[in-house]
């Protein structure tokens, strides 16, 4: 991974220059307008945001039950990454919707789920700065259980209520959205690769850089 | 044996409260306290709104447990009683179930005076199916202190554990509250919908199954050092 760090980096910043590019010439969505176009950047966020926390939930369990601190690396990285493209999708998801919908916010089962997700890797990283020591089990069983915790709420939204596009969206886009949706969720994907491995990458150098210290002072 | 220790472990923190009382009036004042500001919020000109009866009734019940919670496990913080606890040569599953099932009689308790209360206090017919609410509240009240007595045994060394129990608690039972509430309004109906009321305790059961066999399996890990 560390020898592809560079020419992915490259790949990827040629990606993000091009992809405002490719959505500007993309089809115009009639009804939604100008709008629209945030789709290019909501779902493919939203997307990422689920499997990084996904990644977190396993990585934790690994942690917990292996004791492997590369796992707990993996998780406290994709946790971060969580709430990263989960601030993204809570920010840019009212904005469509204020249009869309009328109203910035509606207590539906994906918009409750989203909020609920971001809010626990939120806490994650809460307890991980600021509980002290044991806050790596702390965070990890935090994370465990919040990745069993989302198909409850969903499923309990689901019956209270239900105003969200379907994911049937994604696949039935028309031909002229297509191109630039896969290409912006690629980029986005791609920049989610880099940002796990330098975060990963330094959490590795940080537990070196503590086994030095801890052989200096034996 | 696993269920002897359970019990032990509950009958030591028993015969601790029994002494004092200390956490349950605190725990109870609490909950009225709580009942009292939501009355101001969501009571109109005389007439509670609709369905109000059933949010401050599991709201209340959430927010004291928060307190009990915390209140139950700093006790085992003084003089390391926690410690000397997880040293014992027992099942460390065995010691969280003691612990969970301290928290959900004490709130048991406590809604035994809450739920007549609400009911009167903001004209709810909540006891028009009395079984049913029963099994509403204790499916809710295990949900909850599956997932609180895990969260708080884990925060007892942590810093800033006060701030850190409900962070922690809020958002993962989330599925609880929605349940408990919307399970509760179902039953505030004339006549009660007992299909729906039915549908939101299979549902907290099913939480309730899951997160107690998470809790026991992380119990062990987490609180090994």
């Amino acid at each position: 991974m560390r020898r592809a760090f560079v020419p992915m980096l490259l790949v990827a910043g040629l990606m993000l220059a091009y992809a405002p590019v490719m959505i500007a010439q993309g089809a115009y969505e009639q009804s939604m307008g100008l709008i629209s176009k945030i789709l290019y950047f909501h779902a493919p966020s939203g997307m990422l945001m689920l499997l990084s926390a996904i990644v977190c939930g396993v990585a934790s369990a690994l942690y917990l039950w292996r004791k492997s601190p590369a796992a707990d690396r993996v998780a406290i990285a994709s946790a971060e990454l969580t709430a990263l493209f989960g601030l993204i999708v809570i920010v840019t998801g009212p904005l469509w919707a204020k249009k869309a919908w009328g109203i910035w916010w509606d207590w539906e089962p994906r918009l409750t789920m989203s909020f609920v997700g971001w809010l626990i890797s939120v806490s994650y990283l809460f307890v991980r700065k600021y509980a002290g020591p044991g806050s790596d089990k702390l965070g990890a069983a935090l994370a465990v259980f919040g990745s069993v915790n989302v198909p409850f709420i969903y499923v309990s939204v689901n019956i209270w209520r239900t105003l969200h596009p379907k994911t049937t969206v994604v696949p039935t886009l028309p031909p002229g959205m297509r191109g630039p949706f896969w290409f912006s969720a690629a980029t986005l994907f791609l920049l989610y690769l880099l940002l796990l491995t330098a975060r990963i990458h330094l959490e590795r150098q940080r537990a070196t850089l503590d086994e030095l210290y801890l052989a200096e002072e034996d | 044996m696993f269920l002897q220790t359970a019990l032990l472990v509950l009958r030591k923190d028993f015969a601790i409260e029994v002494k004092s009382r200390e956490i349950l009036y605190t725990t109870l004042l609490f909950a009225l306290s709580c009942v009292l500001v939501f009355s101001i919020a969501f009571v109109k000109e005389g007439q509670p709104l609709e369905d109000a009866a059933a949010g401050i009734l599991w709201i209340a019940v959430e927010f004291a447990g928060t307190l009990a919670l915390g209140r139950t496990f700093e006790r085992e913080r003084y003089s390391e009683t926690l410690r000397a606890l997880l040293l014992a040569p027992a099942s460390r599953a065995a010691i969280y179930v003691g612990k969970m099932l301290g928290i959900v009689l004490l709130l048991g308790v406590v809604e035994l005076l809450l739920a007549p209360l609400v009911a009167i206090l903001f004209h709810a017919s909540l006891f028009a199916a009395p079984a049913l609410l029963a099994a509403l509240l204790a499916a809710g009240t295990v949900g909850f202190a599956v997932v609180g007595a895990l969260f708080a045994a884990m925060l007892v060394r942590a810093r800033s554990r006060d701030v850190m129990l409900p962070i922690l608690l809020y958002p993962i039972t989330i599925p609880v509250m929605i349940a408990g509430v919307r399970g509760t309004a179902a039953l505030l109906q004339s006549p009660p919908d007992r299909p729906t009321v039915t549908m939101w305790i299979m549902i907290l059961a099913a939480f309730d199954v899951v997160f107690l066999t998470l809790a026991l399996w992380t119990f062990e890990p987490v609180m090994t050092e």
